[in-house]
């Protein structure tokens, strides 16, 4: 039989809820930056300066092919000799921030390309500026066909932020192996860990759809 | 209604043409879509533009709207080179800031109306007026209300064009288009894409615009009737030439080209 212990359980409880603070804090501050740098990289890709498209479309496809804990490794690890010396949260933000905004740049794409070309053609004829009508026109519509994209690397990157433990950012898997490694009972908090996660992913997932819904009523596009 | 002093180069007078293709010529790779081309248009003429597909037709009115580039020769509206600009006795490509000067002088509508969907018809016609030209929002305003008025849109100005029928979204285009106050508006198969039943609203504005208002109108359509009942002049298109043009009684009564007298009566059985 398994060797479960409530009242261990009830004990580390208080403390696995405080470092879920700092797993959304991570995933949010990831993803904020990954929301804005990732429309940067697919804004990049469309410029009509075709060394800028190669050069980012390559930097794209580099992050995307490597791993994340590699990368995160590298920015905290490897950093200090470029003269970039960073603390584990600040470290851990931009190589998850960066990551997640190589893979929302490709949704991004797809958006913006899904936009008719008539919507360009029509901007043109009322002598928009090519700035205007990216975040007047084309980024408008181009939201609600990313947004399930989107909401799916929103899930992906807080189910990522435990390999943020391995350069000693205090979230919810370094402190279940805090622990661990404190009382040699491991069951009780990487089970809990599970629950926590499964806890806030499985209703972000519903929300993302309910947001979707509304998003698409707001622009008047059914 | 034109008392804006005369720029420097070479403004429009009353003998200048407001529309005027030089040699114009468009190919795509090897096939030629337009071959040096010559088309003068007045101040204040209607021309429709009528032609089997792939005669070039559309492209006349793309290149206008600096929609398509050009592969030789000038075009000139109201007197000033369209994609080009003089610089040292000679015609070279125009820059940005010419290029959307030239813009604001023309208006165009799409066959398939091209209204931004996320944005009610008021804010359509609003777009241009407060963030190109500059007006306030109350200014923009009124002037989109008094055209969607004009084109019999006032009551739908609230809602997104997902809620409006074809014809409904075409006369909101043309009313989108009319709010820059353009001195050449380009009408590209505007009914091509309309039910049968709803052609008659959209070409009732356009009428209404030629009795009413001394615009510059180049149309390209298929409406044969509507051509010959409202154009100033009626211009054939085939294989990227004009092959014939004259007044609407002429072309649609006496056609002089077999070319010309092909294509009317494959029209005519076709209806």
């Amino acid at each position: 039989m398994l060797d479960w212990r409530w009242d261990f359980t009830w004990d580390i409880l208080p403390r696995l809820i405080a470092a879920t603070g700092n797993t959304l804090l991570a995933a949010g501050l990831g993803y904020a930056i990954a929301v804005v740098l990732g429309l940067v990289l697919a804004l990049a890709q469309r410029t009509p300066y075709r060394a800028v498209t190669i050069v980012v479309r390559e930097a794209v496809e580099f992050i995307r092919s490597t791993p994340l804990v590699l990368q995160i490794f590298f920015v905290f690890y490897v950093g200090p000799q470029f003269g970039l010396r960073l603390s584990p949260w600040a470290a851990g933000m931009i190589a998850i921030g960066l990551h997640y905004a190589a893979y929302l740049s490709e949704v991004y794409r797809g958006g913006l390309e899904s936009v008719p070309k008539g919507q360009w053609e029509a901007a043109t004829s009322l002598n928009l500026s090519t700035a205007r009508t990216y975040f007047r026109i084309i980024i408008p519509q181009a939201l609600p066909p990313s947004l399930a994209g989107m909401g799916n690397y929103l899930v992906g990157i807080f189910k990522d932020t435990p390999m943020l433990s391995v350069i000693g950012v205090a979230e919810l898997m370094h402190t279940a192996n805090a622990i661990g490694s404190e009382t040699y009972r491991f069951l009780e908090p990487y089970t809990l860990v599970g629950i926590i996660f499964l806890a806030l992913s499985l209703p972000t997932a519903a929300l993302i759809r309910v947001f979707e819904a509304w998003v698409r009523r707001k622009l008047g596009m059914y | 209604m034109t008392n804006e002093p005369l720029q420097e180069t070479g403004a429009a007078d009353a003998a200048t043409p407001m529309v005027s293709f030089r040699k114009v010529t468009k190919s795509y790779g090897r096939l030629v879509v337009l071959d040096s081309l010559d088309l003068d248009v007045a101040e204040g003429e209607m021309v429709s533009i009528i032609g089997p597909s792939g005669s070039g037709k559309t492209t006349v009115l793309r290149m206008l709207m600096t929609l398509e580039t050009i592969n030789g020769g000038v075009i000139y509206v109201d007197g000033q080179p369209l994609t080009h600009m003089p610089k040292g006795g000679q015609l070279v490509p125009a820059s940005d800031r010419h290029l959307r000067q030239m813009r604001s002088k023309i208006g165009m509508c799409f066959q398939h109306f091209n209204l931004f969907p996320h944005m009610t018809a008021l804010e359509n016609c609003m777009e241009g007026p407060v963030h190109v030209l500059g007006l306030s929002k109350a200014e923009a305003r009124e002037r989109s209300e008094q055209l969607l008025e004009m084109v019999g849109m006032a009551d739908k100005r609230n809602q997104h064009p997902s809620r409006l029928s074809g014809g409904q979204q075409q006369r909101v285009a043309i009313a989108r288009a009319l709010a820059m106050r353009p001195k050449v508006m380009l009408f590209d198969e505007v009914t091509s894409a309309l039910d049968p039943e709803v052609i008659g609203e959209v070409t009732n504005v356009i009428r209404k615009l030629v009795s009413e208002h001394h615009l510059t109108m180049l149309m390209v359509t298929h409406q044969m009737g509507f051509a010959k009942d409202i154009s100033d002049r009626v211009c054939f298109f085939y294989g990227g030439r004009i092959e014939e043009q004259g007044t609407p009684e002429q072309i649609f009564g006496n056609p002089r080209r077999e070319r010309t007298r092909q294509f009317l009566s494959a029209v005519k059985e076709a209806v």
